[in-house]
């Protein structure tokens, strides 16, 4: 396995590019499209947070202390928004654009112009979604999912979210088309599908999700549109239209976007705990079939969210034993990397921390699912703070750890430098502890039934949403820290070895220097 | 390199069946517009605007009292709406006649669409309607002024435990060039 192809040394003349910011306009290499997937996310997951302090600064105390309703409303909905589309999903984007050709011995990407482009189009659009904020009628303010009839009457705010949303959904199927076809067509010889790295395969699977549902997204939204200005009525019920119909297209979206925004997290956790263990993933082939099933299951389950909607209790009996069913392909996966750390030489680096962490959050915030997906239980606690709970517990503890753990295991390939281990250490347990203290009592505050989207709220819920603020500051305040030990690895990091993971074995690892050259794999490796 | 192109060709081809695939979901995503329409006909749920068929033989129960309340609202366009009664007592079975009467207070020509609102929300199981101004557009020229019956039955499958109901309308405009509702 040690046949690094002579390709890699001292080639600098590989290397030439345009220098300065036209490099990055211009680029059509993975590997910078990947770092400003990474560095764009970074930016957004900044400004959904800087909202979310907003949010948890007004519900430090009951009363309205900070922002008007109007604008909390606001805060609410683009930080929804923005994490979903600006942050989680560019990041995964992100670490797809850079493992994906290293990890199958691919040169680039299938279309690297269109990955450009692909790129170019996120900021235009979080800057309409930023922007928003300072038009008359300020931004979108009736939640992320945008129900109408309060997305129909909405102000300026709404168009601009809708064009977002176009033009994020654009992204998106670009950069799946670009994925699936590099993964498919590009694989070095030797690398059958069923030999790719786990990480590569939920990425397979997660880019035909979202050519399968992003493009109906686009449709319910340009639906919007045209119920807006055009005269339409899809949703408008005097036009004989129906707005319980957007929720159920939404969700046709909504319910694999989850899963969309979570495939990928298992992938990373599929490569570390391998590596930290030193052992191979346990029931790999187990491990894939579990994601095509959570793939299939996840577009079949929609209305699990719409309980309270109004439906036939054969719709309602349907939608909760298919949501159950989830639970099944998702226990063999977590199974699966318990016994892949069972009697391994187990270490624990950051990368494997926040693997762990992962792990055992995403299991709570797996199970609270299953609570909400029981009809009776889900028409107590819709719209509660229990909802917020459990779905914080799978994207921020399940998509933002792995994200993290993907970050730190693989910072020395990208960059040739280690990170301050002491400082990443800091950094997971800082999160840990002040994640939990954050969404652990969102569920008892949801359980007495605190609704919501509510800038205030009464006088026995004030304990709760005082230690959910504290612990949402102090979360907040650590990810600054991340910042600084990724900044500080970049600029002056120690001179990473060749190979900081021993236990690793993904082709990055075996067949690449570290850091990997601007360009590699232009002769394909060959794989036993 | 020979594999370049391959590879090249491979991978166009690839965009093209992926890019058909996004088309066609897109299409997808309007077509459940007319799927849902049709899903929610053929299983009888939101059947709000279409008349009901009389039931041959019809059981009063007159052991039993109903209070109707008759509820009118108007959204967005410039017309006066209201039962000519507030409330009737009736027995389930019994076919209850009410008048409304709407009145266009600009002086355009304005078309309007009633959509009915029950509560308690299932109270549309038991609720035959034979005619209603809500099945058609209803358009008044200015200042004109119209009464329209609802003719319906409660049917005695209504739960024992309600005693009181709500039937609501509520009248909006229809934009130029909309049609009004399809059923």
């Amino acid at each position: 396995m040690a046949a690094i192809h002579g390709d890699a040394h001292g080639h600098g003349h590989d290397d030439h590019h345009p220098s300065g910011i036209m490099r990055w306009i211009t680029t059509t290499n993975h590997k910078d499209i990947g770092t400003m997937y990474l560095w764009f996310s970074f930016a957004m997951f900044l400004v959904g947070g800087t909202l979310a302090m907003g949010i948890r600064a007004e519900l430090f105390q009951p009363g309205i202390q900070i922002l008007e309703p109007e604008l909390f409303n606001q805060f609410t909905t683009l930080h929804g928004l923005i994490m979903v589309f600006g942050a989680i999903m560019p990041a995964f984007v992100g670490f797809a654009n850079w493992q994906v050709p290293l990890m199958i011995g691919a040169p680039d990407m299938a279309f690297a112009r269109m990955n450009n482009w692909s790129f170019w189009l996120l900021p235009v659009a979080a800057t309409l979604l930023v922007s928003s904020f300072f038009v008359p009628g300020g931004a979108a303010a009736g939640g992320w999912t945008f129900y109408p009839p309060l997305s129909t009457q909405g102000g300026l705010g709404v168009d601009l979210m809708i064009f977002a949303v176009h033009i994020l959904g654009a992204s998106s199927i670009m950069g799946s088309i670009n994925i699936i076809t590099t993964i498919l067509n590009m694989r070095a010889p030797g690398m059958t599908l069923m030999k790719m790295p786990m990480f590569v395969w939920t990425w397979l699977i997660t880019a035909y999700l979202l050519v399968l549902v992003m493009p109906v997204l686009a449709g319910v939204v340009t639906m919007l549109l045209t119920d807006r200005h055009f005269g339409t009525s899809f949703f408008n019920a005097a036009g004989g239209g129906d707005p319980v119909m957007f929720q159920h297209i939404f969700w046709f979206f909504g319910h694999p976007e989850v899963y969309i925004m979570i495939l990928p997290s298992f992938g990373i956790v599929s490569e570390v705990i391998p590596t930290f263990s030193r052992k191979p993933l346990f029931g790999y082939s187990s491990m894939v079939y579990a994601t095509a099933s959570i793939a299939i299951l996840s577009c079949v389950v929609w209305a699990h969210h719409m309980f309270t909607a109004g439906m036939p209790t054969v719709g309602q009996l349907f939608f909760m034993y298919a949501t159950m069913l989830i639970a099944v392909p998702t226990g063999v996966k977590v199974f699966n990397w318990t016994a892949t750390m069972w009697r391994g030489s187990m270490s624990f680096e950051t990368p494997m921390l926040f693997s762990i962490g992962f792990i055992f959050l995403f299991v709570i915030g797996g199970f609270s699912g299953v609570i909400c997906a029981i009809v009776p239980i889900d028409i107590q606690v819709q719209d509660t703070y229990y909802v917020i709970a459990h779905f914080h517990y799978v994207l921020v503890s399940g998509s933002l750890f792995a994200l993290f753990a993907g970050a730190y295991y693989w910072i020395p390939k990208w960059t040739g430098r280690m990170y301050n281990e002491t400082l990443g250490k800091w950094h997971f347990w800082l999160s840990m502890f002040f994640f939990n203290l954050t969404f652990f009592v969102q569920h008892f505050l949801g359980l007495a039934g605190m609704p919501r989207r509510i800038p205030d709220y009464n006088l026995q819920f004030a304990d709760f949403n005082m230690i959910s603020s504290i612990g949402a500051f102090g979360f907040g305040l650590t990810q600054l820290l991340f910042l600084y030990i990724m900044i500080s690895c970049i600029r002056s990091g120690e001179k990473a070895p060749e190979k900081p993971w021993d236990g690793a074995t993904t082709l990055e690892w075996t067949h690449l220097p570290t850091p990997a050259p601007y360009h590699s794999f232009e002769k394909p490796p060959i794989v036993k | 390199m020979g594999m370049v192109n391959n590879n090249s060709k491979a991978n166009a081809l690839m965009m093209k069946k992926l890019l058909v695939f996004t088309l066609v979901m897109f299409v997808f995503g309007y077509a459940l517009v007319p799927f849902y329409e049709k899903f929610c006909e053929v299983t009888g749920i939101n059947n709000l605007l279409r008349p009901d068929v009389r039931a041959k033989e019809n059981w009063v129960d007159e052991e039993r009292w109903i209070t109707i309340e008759f509820d009118a609202n108007t959204r967005g366009l410039p017309w006066q709406f209201k039962p000519l009664q507030t409330s009737a007592r009736i027995h389930p079975g019994e076919s209850v006649n009410v008048m409304y009467e709407i009145t266009n207070d600009s002086d355009r020509e304005v078309v309007g669409q009633a959509i009915p609102s029950y509560s308690p929300r299932y109270l549309d199981k038991h609720l035959k309607k034979f005619e209603c101004f809500c099945f058609t557009k209803q358009v008044l020229k200015p200042k004109e002024t119209r009464q329209m019956p609802v003719q319906f039955v409660i049917e005695p499958g209504l739960p024992a435990d309600i005693h009181t109901v709500t039937i609501s309308y509520t009248f909006f405009e229809l934009p130029e060039g909309v049609n009004a509702v399809k059923n």
